[in-house]
């Protein structure tokens, strides 16, 4: 199988006065792959989907997206037009659920624009319309598909915000993927997961790259993660790109074993000490 | 607790009272005849009946604690709040002050006694939550019956009729506000401009251009709806405590404006003659102009000048049914749940790719057109409006009305407009201590519902049952 690019970063820097929170990264995400961006806390992970979800607004650069869906320069669009027109869809490092209301009703939302253009921006919604019928048919079926996948079905009606914390994760993603994206952003999705959720989140993601054919950009610290489900991973360390590669060659690379562990000025690491660090899922 | 510790709690109270009732209660100023000004009269007596009454009443409640002291204490307060009534004191308001004091202990040593609370407590989430979708249910349905039979029960007076209308406007602006405020959360201070440029905009197309009602209607409404616009376009990044102060500044500018464009608005004297309306075209009047029929000849009765207040009466609420059914539906809608969940997080409404500029400008453009449609009926039913009727307190009412629903429920803001505004009419009697009544109401909600008289949100939208195995 060929490798289709889909998203090309290319001289992304982010000041904020003058921090400069992500310096000169370029790379690429490929089409139906994981792609993980590792680094560690304050590298600039978050700062780099911030940019490409449009919630910086002037970022320097070029971002290309290739999708289904036509090519869009993400610099230059509006936060949610990147997820209107373009289709990226991201969740968040903090879960950001409509927590009031119900677990049914957020998958619902993330279809507005559907629902929206098949209600004639409302009118046709308030008479009734079959056409909106139809729409609003199809729309709870997806939603359901969802809720099926990620056994919500019997909650359906609870609010969100009472969900178990590993539900409300999935939910979140579930919710971005009904915006039926191209590209799937997920900031940190197994934060606070426990080992057995952590795995069912795996399974969901490659289930997810597999079904729907799409890309996913994933920022993770659970190494178990990202070195499980990971086609290819970037490393960045202070803003910069120190890696970019397969799991396997930047679990070797010194420069991303540095970052972690912190300057061992000459000093390498004992091959050994290494192999345990690895096996402890630490790197 | 021993004696000591119940004494100080009480002793306590009763000081809190005392700072309370000392300078407020303790003077009065009485302008008496003949001298200069006016003269303070003391009036210690009933700073220490007071005093007195806290003490006693807080004893009470804190020895309710003990299990044993429970039935006496019920037995002595019922007692007290049936017999103090059958006193004849100077002192009336001393009197009901007692009654009410006793009754609350008397209620609360019920509860304690008879275990209601621990019935309630053990899922006090379910109860309520079915017992306020059950109020949904059937309250309304039946709520509408009577409104709509209202104008005839035997108790109604010209005076309750006219209380009526003016419940209504208040359910009806509550419901409008409640778009902006309890669906998108966009707490707006400002409401009151857009019931004035409702009533403005009627009665000078109205009176320029001598439009019947049922034109001038839908036009103060779209008028209404584009200040909505006008005010949202600016706030837009605006949330919380900066929206609300730049809405209660848009609402002072409206009035503003009015008070001073003198050659447009009349500036503080108004604009009087507003047309009233007419029933299709047959005006409610005792002698109709020459070739007109008016509307008690239509249907061949005497002439009474209630039929327009019961036409008032009808046409308010049909406007008010037409903003409920409305809003029900739209809530049901796709730009419905953008607003809910704009209130909820704005941030993930973006990632989710909804435009938030056009979903907090609808929500702005159309809460204001009901506040026009309603500030239309306001000018034809009084004739006469000036900036007067629309200062911050009107705003201030009509969002105390939604808040004190519980923020989107639809019944809610029937029973708040009906306490907020029904209720100080009927403590009229109480005289100076109507705004105490309504205070100590006040409080009470807060302290039994603090969420809201119903705070209950029924889901727009529910799976479908499994059609044909599902999953």
């Amino acid at each position: 199988m060929t490798r289709s690019p889909l998203l090309a970063v290319e001289h992304l820097t982010m000041r904020f006065g003058g921090l400069v929170a992500v310096d000169d990264v370029s790379f690429t995400a490929y089409d139906r792959e994981i792609t993980a961006i590792i680094g560690p806390n304050g590298a600039g992970k978050t700062t780099v989907f911030n940019c490409l979800t449009g919630f910086y607004p002037t970022p320097v650069g070029r971002l290309r997206l290739t999708g289904g869906r036509g090519e869009f320069l993400l610099e230059r669009m509006d936060g949610f037009r990147i997820a209107q027109k373009a289709g990226v869809a991201r969740t968040f490092q903090n879960i950001r659920l409509f927590p009031r209301m119900t677990v049914l009703e957020n998958l619902i939302v993330a279809q507005h624009n559907v629902l929206m253009r098949a209600s004639g921006y409302t009118a046709a919604g308030l008479l009734g319309l079959r056409r909106y019928r139809v729409a609003e048919h199809e729309a709870l079926e997806l939603a359901r598909s969802w809720l099926d996948r990620l056994g919500l079905t019997a909650q359906s009606d609870w609010e969100a915000g009472n969900l178990p914390y590993g539900s409300q994760r999935r939910l979140e993603i579930a919710r971005a993927m009904c915006t039926k994206p191209v590209l799937l952003c997920l900031d940190e999705p197994a934060a606070g997961l426990n080992p057995r959720e952590s795995a069912e989140l795996r399974g969901l993601l490659t289930e997810t790259r597999d079904q729907h054919g799409i890309g996913i950009l994933l920022i993770e610290h659970d190494m178990s993660v990202v070195m499980g489900i990971s086609d290819h991973i970037i490393v960045l360390d202070y803003g910069s790109m120190i890696a970019d590669g397969t799991p396997s060659e930047v679990r070797s690379d010194p420069a991303v074993i540095r970052a972690y562990l912190g300057e061992e000025e000459t000093e390498q690491l004992p091959p050994e000490v290494a192999g345990d660090l690895h096996q402890e899922g630490r790197i | 607790m021993d004696a000591r510790a119940l004494l100080k709690d009480a002793g306590l109270a009763a000081f809190v009272a005392f700072a309370l009732a000392f300078p407020m209660v303790g003077f009065q100023t009485i302008d008496v005849s003949g001298s200069h000004g006016i003269t303070v009269v003391t009036r210690f007596g009933d700073v220490a009946i007071a005093v007195a009454l806290v003490f006693i009443g807080r004893l009470a409640l804190s020895l309710l604690q003990n299990r044993a002291m429970r039935l006496p204490i019920l037995v002595l307060s019922a007692a007290l709040a049936v017999g103090l009534p059958l006193l004849t004191t100077s002192y009336p308001v001393i009197t009901w002050l007692s009654v009410i004091a006793t009754a609350v202990i008397a209620v609360r040593a019920a509860w304690l006694v008879f275990d209601i609370a621990d019935v309630v407590g053990r899922d006090e989430g379910n109860h309520l939550r079915d017992a306020t979708a059950f109020i949904g249910r059937w309250f309304g349905p039946v709520l509408v019956v009577f409104a709509v039979l209202f104008p005839f029960l035997p108790m109604t007076s010209r005076y309750i009729l006219d209380l009526g209308i003016l419940v209504l406007t208040y359910v009806m602006l509550g419901w409008g506000l409640n778009v902006v405020v309890g669906l998108a959360g966009l707490l707006d201070l400002g409401y009151v401009a857009f019931y004035a440029v409702g009533a403005y905009s009627y009665a000078i197309i109205a009176q320029t251009f001598g439009w019947s009602f049922w034109v001038c209607l839908p036009l103060a409404g779209l008028f209404a709806a584009f200040f909505g616009v006008i005010l949202g376009f600016p706030v837009l990044r605006l949330r919380g405590d900066y929206l609300a102060i730049v809405t209660l500044g848009f609402g002072e500018i409206i009035r503003i404006i009015l008070l001073n464009w003198s050659s447009f608005s009349g500036g503080p004297n108004g604009i009087s003659g507003v047309p009233r309306p007419s029933f299709l075209g047959f005006p409610f009047t005792a002698n109709p102009p020459e070739g007109t029929r008016a509307f008690h000849q239509l249907f061949g009765l005497d002439f009474a000048p209630e039929h327009r207040i019961v036409f008032l009466y009808y046409l308010i609420l049909a406007l008010a049914l037409v903003t409920n059914i409305f809003t029900l539906r739209i809530r049901k809608l796709p730009i419905g749940r953008a607003w809910e969940a704009l209130r909820e997080d704005e941030v993930a409404c973006r990632a989710l790719g909804i435009n938030p500029t056009n979903t907090k400008l609808t929500a702005f453009a159309i809460g204001a057109m009901f506040a026009g449609f309603a500030g239309a009926f306001f000018a034809t039913r009084q004739g006469f409006i000036s900036p007067e009727s629309f200062s911050f307190l009107e705003s201030a009412v009509i969002l105390a009305i939604v808040v004190l629903d519980g923020m989107g429920s639809q019944i809610g803001v029937v029973l708040a407009a009906v306490l907020l505004i029904g209720i100080p009419e009927f403590f009229r009697e109480l005289a100076q201590f109507r705004m105490l009544a309504f205070g100590a109401a006040m409080v009470g909600i807060m302290i039994w519902r603090p969420r809201g008289l119903l705070a209950h949100r029924d889901p727009s939208i529910h799976l479908p049952k499994a059609v044909g195995g599902g999953a």
